[in-house]
């Protein structure tokens, strides 16, 4: 690989990396549940891209393998699983009464990010000074604003993909420390994934059924004291 | 004998149970499945005890993804054990419920998944797959949890599947955080024996900052204080045989899994993985002493005494001697069979009354002996009285603590236990001695409870008062090798 074609293709990695950050954001902050798997959606294929590009960067076949199972099971099979087995009435929700209104919550979500730099530098710099590129940094950045939008939101598909989108930071960021990871590993770890959709779905679903709500935020009855306080709804 | 075979029983059986056949298909299944792998299981620790090895037939390619030592031994077969009381118990309880029969073998299904995925975590010897096992145990247990779905039941499945995600979610970027500083390291197989190897070569930031993740992540789902909302909700929402499951071995079982970075962390310098051990332990076993206090619901009750235990356990591996470890690993022991045996107790004691109030039981004894003088038994056992299990271990933690001259932290121990103590009897004495309010009350007939429920609650006993008196020395010396799995 020549010198501008590497710098390009470096170039290219922060580029997605740095779309990935601004996907986070999204998640945390956007009402309309559609938008939020979108945005997840752009999230994974913006992990897909970053892991192809340090495949090419690192010429490893394995990274190549990460970005074909990424690129097939978040963007497809996710969000035909939650057509499969989730209440139709998921995705036109849209949620009014976040626990911290969105300015408050963009600001600590500023905050995570800026911290999450100054976690990921020096720990990018342990690893070796191989090219790691901003991947350690953003990812674990997705990480905590995953962790921040289960704080934040009330409504099932926002918190479900608050759970994926903390796992696509840890991939963001694995995928540079840990490129060759092996790939029955990945694949496990995509499966996964899927599990978790699925399982949560079946709640939601019941949680619909029994409760009359997808907005699970608002199940919040069991806690200690006498039980005609916390009767109340 | 191949190792693996322990896991295909459970799969056998959850891929049985879910056939349409009789109504007796699912249950009968089920204990016979967890039979067999009660006895796989109890032969490799046999095995394991006497000195040999069980992976010796297996080709060395698998060995970079399984192993067997004593501390993954004793785990496994406190599975296989609890797993089997849960079993029988299930058997009478779940009638009590009038499931139909697609209800009932969803049970049986979700059961036996759950267990495969317990049973994989000390099979399993490299990190991330077991990270992968740590989540099929929260998948797979998350119907379960919801299984009444009830309003309560609902929130907490929701609660636990949501926490304890969003810690493995740190846990895995752990894992990887591991990976790399092996990497780093110039490599080596990446499985619990090969990080001990390596570990003198890593950089401690990365060692310090997987450990630190992996604590926090999968501390969420052992119920370490502040991580621990969830336990309670779910471990007392769930139906009683599984909450023996959950919460005396599942606990312990992803305990087990943070305890295999101890001897790793002991080759970096200053990692101070100890401390952090002893100060969580701590806090998580103060902090559930004083909730204790307060609850007003017998399950709940029992579910804050396992994040006592939990804390116990991880303050003992952080008073970091051999003699603590050895405490520490007898107290596993014990906490899974006794606290199997205070759910058991609790399920039936809500098949006698049909409320989980505190406050709407009284004088048990009389409308159920047998409930009564479990939930008595179990109480006084759990809480450390002697002549039970609990007793046994945690004077051994203690007197370890003593001779390491950790005098603060054994004397706020024995303080917590004492707190803990006080607070479980109290409520299990009114609900048991105390008189009934109603009169009606107090003329309702006897409650008969289920054969295969009574005869779990018997076996569930035994090691409970064996265990008090006396360790059998196959069991002695696999408590020794456990405890020298955490040192270097």
């Amino acid at each position: 690989m020549s010198e501008a074609t590497r710098q390009l293709v470096e170039n290219l990695n922060a580029l997605a990396a740095g779309l990935f950050l601004l996907t986070a954001f999204g998640i945390v902050a956007m009402r309309q549940a559609r938008a939020c798997l979108h945005l997840f959606i752009a999230q994974s294929l913006l992990l897909a891209a970053s892991a192809a590009l340090l495949g090419l960067r690192f010429d490893s076949g394995h990274l190549y393998g990460v970005a074909l199972v990424n690129l097939i099971s978040k963007p497809i099979i996710v969000p035909w699983l939650l057509r499969k087995v989730a209440p139709a009435g998921l995705y036109t929700r849209r949620e009014i009464d976040q626990v911290l209104n969105i300015p408050t919550t963009l600001t600590i979500a500023l905050a995570l990010a800026i911290g999450a730099y100054f976690l990921g530098v020096p720990l990018a710099k342990a690893v070796g000074p191989e090219y790691l590129g901003p991947n350690v940094p953003i990812g674990i950045a997705g990480m905590l604003l995953g962790a921040l939008t289960l704080t934040v939101r009330r409504e099932a598909l926002p918190l479900l993909l608050g759970l994926l989108a903390m796992e696509n930071g840890a991939f963001l960021a694995g995928i540079s420390i840990a490129h060759d990871l092996s790939m029955l590993v990945e694949l496990a770890i995509a499966t996964d994934g899927l599990i978790i959709v699925f399982i949560v779905g079946v709640l939601v679903r019941a949680v619909e059924l029994h409760v009359g709500s997808t907005s699970v935020g608002d199940l919040a009855h069991l806690r200690e004291g006498p039980p005609d306080e916390r009767a109340a709804p | 004998m191949s190792v693996i075979w322990i896991l295909f029983p459970p799969l056998i059986a959850a891929a049985l149970a879910g056939i349409r056949f009789r109504r007796s298909l699912a249950p009968t299944v089920t204990v016979a499945s967890s039979l067999i792998v009660l006895a796989l299981a109890a032969s490799m620790a046999w095995r394991i005890a006497a000195g040999g090895s069980v992976t010796d037939g297996l080709d060395p390619g698998w060995l970079n993804w399984v192993a067997v030592d004593g501390l993954s031994a004793l785990i496994l077969f406190l599975i296989a054990f609890v797993g089997t009381t849960a079993a029988i118990f299930s058997v009478g309880y779940m009638t009590h419920y009038k499931l139909t029969p697609g209800k009932l073998r969803l049970y049986h299904v979700n059961f036996n998944l759950f267990v495969f995925s317990m049973l994989a975590i000390p099979l399993l010897a490299e990190p991330t797959l077991v990270w992968i096992v740590v989540e099929l145990t929260t998948l797979c247990s998350a119907l379960l949890v919801s299984f009444e779905n009830t309003r309560e039941a609902l929130e907490a499945a929701w609660k636990y599947v949501v926490l304890s995600l969003m810690g493995a979610g740190f846990a895995l970027f752990g894992f990887l955080v591991l990976f790399a500083a092996m990497h780093a390291a110039g490599g080596g197989t990446y499985t619990w024996a090969g990080l001990i190897a390596v570990a003198p070569r890593m950089p401690p930031l990365l060692m310090q900052t997987a450990f630190l993740l992996i604590l926090i992540g999968l501390g969420t789902k052992v119920g370490l204080v502040p991580m621990h909302t969830w336990l309670p909700d779910a471990h007392s929402q769930a139906p009683s045989p599984v909450c023996a499951l959950l919460s005396g071995i599942e606990t312990a079982s992803i305990l087990y899994v943070i305890l295999r970075l101890f001897p790793v962390m002991q080759a970096v310098p200053g990692a101070h993985a100890e401390t952090w051990a002893l100060i969580l332990g701590l806090i998580s076993v103060g902090t559930a002493a004083f909730l204790l206090l307060q609850v007003s619901d017998y399950k709940r009750l029992f579910a804050f005494s396992t994040v006592e235990h939990m804390g116990i356990i991880l303050a003992a591996v952080g008073l970091g001697a051999s003699a603590s470890d050895y405490g520490a690993m007898q107290q596993i022991v014990s906490h899974a069979v006794t606290k199997s045996f205070c759910f058991f107790a609790a399920g039936a004691t809500l098949l006698a009354m049909g409320t989980r109030e505190i406050a709407a039981v009284r004088g048990l004894i009389r409308r159920a002996p047998l409930a009564g003088a479990a939930l008595i038994f179990g109480g006084l056992a759990i809480t450390g009285a002697p002549p039970f299990a609990v007793f046994l271990s945690e004077f051994a933690i203690l007197k370890a603590g003593l001779v390491q001259r950790h005098y603060l932290a054994s004397g706020l121990l024995a303080v917590f236990i004492v707190i803990a103590f006080f607070g479980v009897m109290v409520h299990l004495n009114r609900m048991v001695f105390g008189a009934p309010d109603a009169p009606a009350a107090r003329e309702a007939e006897r409650f008969r409870l289920p054969f295969s429920c009574a005869l779990a609650l018997i076996l569930a006993a035994v090691p409970v008062l064996v265990l008090g008196v006396y360790v059998p020395p196959p069991l002695h010396q696999l408590l020794k090798l456990a405890a020298a799995a955490l040192a270097r």
